[in-house]
């Protein structure tokens, strides 16, 4: 089980430095899942009702999400203090996978991070998506191999960015995005009681 | 077998533009269907605003870059434990696969991170007075009665389709949704798109109908 912890060698400082980074991982985990639960996106009905446009919980969340974790690692990348993490654009795999990942979503009603939030709230039947979800996973490592070489190739763009679709600079895109998603929150806020 | 060719993607970009036209279109006349089956808003919503809690999943977005060097996601720990139980299972099955000979089942980072996210699930729950310790949501069994095996033979599936297609996307709501999109991600706001109409396009007969 413990592989990361074997295969760091038994230099000690190294065998520390990968305790430190799972404690660091827990940590942060436990704040995500704690955040989650009281956001209500650990219940059924907060989901289910964002998916049947009735409770705009989630959207609210994610959006808010969106607007300040941009701003914050975008300065920090900025003054290369961090990392990005940019998952390679192929049109097909994000169209195709988007479109039967909302499909289980709905059937499931909950995604795989609220899962193990509700879960912890008590919310047995999470259980049986997350069996599903542990499934599926095998079904697709099944298949990964004919994937890679056929609907991964579908318009693959490689890393891309917003910002390098507009060949605007960064920092500037970064400020209108965000006002134009304070302000699609704002609508959301008239328009919705919750 | 279709080559990388470009002229092979207008041949499913054309398709896939139907598809999602047509998703579009359902869900737009549903939306407008009046004869909605059950009413959300009559059952508990969240004990914190969604702007708390949505600004300190932003925060907490600075903090893993920051200190740990990650994006926050869900969608890899499920297809770590299938790893594991597959070396269990079927080990030089497991370890022919090409997802697993890309990305080796390991505790890292990520696995931690969603098994912390039940217990935090459950400080929140507890301390808040919200632990809710049922098998059946109340607006499930509303609508499709008090059959647990109903809501596992529609919840497995379910969760068999929402790991491929993370899995195929590259990332789940979280991957995806908050972190690919925070950076401004093409394939991201692409994948958050389609999971909402994805989600809407299922959801909205399954409680309409």
């Amino acid at each position: 089980m413990f592989d990361t912890l074997k295969s760091a060698t038994t230099n000690r400082k190294s065998v520390e430095t990968a305790t430190s980074k799972l404690i660091a991982g827990a940590i942060f985990g436990l704040v995500f899942g704690f955040l989650l639960q009281k956001g209500g996106v650990g219940k059924y009905n907060v989901l289910i009702g964002q998916l049947l446009l009735q409770d705009w919980t989630v959207v609210k969340i994610m959006l808010t999400a969106i607007i300040v974790g941009m701003i914050g690692v975008s300065t920090l990348h900025h003054f290369d203090k961090v990392n990005l993490h940019v998952k390679p654009t192929r049109i097909g795999a994000n169209i195709i996978g988007g479109l039967l990942f909302g499909a289980g979503f709905a059937l499931v009603g909950y995604c795989p991070g609220t899962a193990a939030a509700a879960l912890g709230q008590g919310s047995w039947d999470a259980l049986f998506g997350m069996a599903g979800l542990i499934a599926g996973s095998w079904m697709f490592a099944e298949l990964s191999g004919w994937t890679k070489r056929t609907v991964e190739t579908w318009g693959d763009f490689g890393k891309l960015r917003l910002p390098d679709l507009l060949s605007v600079p960064r920092g500037v895109f970064v400020v209108c995005f965000a006002g134009v998603l304070i302000l699609f929150l704002v609508v959301v806020q008239q328009f919705t009681t919750r | 077998m279709r080559t990388n060719m470009p002229s092979s993607v207008p041949m499913i970009s054309r398709p896939a533009a139907l598809l999602i036209g047509s998703l579009v279109l359902l869900f737009t006349c549903a939306a407008t269907d009046a004869g909605a089956g059950v009413d959300a808003l009559d059952y508990p919503g969240p004990a914190w605003s969604p702007y708390i809690v949505g600004a300190g999943i932003g925060v907490l977005s600075w903090l893993t870059f920051y200190f740990s060097d990650k994006p926050i996601g869900a969608s890899s720990f499920y297809a770590q434990l299938a790893g594991f139980l597959g070396k269990r299972i079927a080990p030089r099955r497991t370890a022919s696969l090409t997802y697993f000979k890309d990305k080796p089942p390991k505790v890292g980072w990520g696995f931690v991170f969603v098994v912390a996210t039940i217990v935090g699930g459950a400080i929140a729950a507890l301390t808040g007075g919200e632990f809710a310790n049922e098998w059946l949501p109340p607006i499930w069994e509303a609508r499709f009665g008090d059959s647990i095996a109903l809501r596992a033979a529609i919840a497995f599936p379910g969760g068999m389709l929402m790991a491929f297609g993370a899995r195929l996307a590259g990332g789940c709501t979280s991957g995806h949704g908050i972190s690919g999109t925070l950076q401004l991600n093409v394939a991201s706001w692409i994948a958050v798109i389609c999971f909402f109409i994805g989600g809407v396009a299922v959801a909205l007969p399954l409680y309409n109908l």
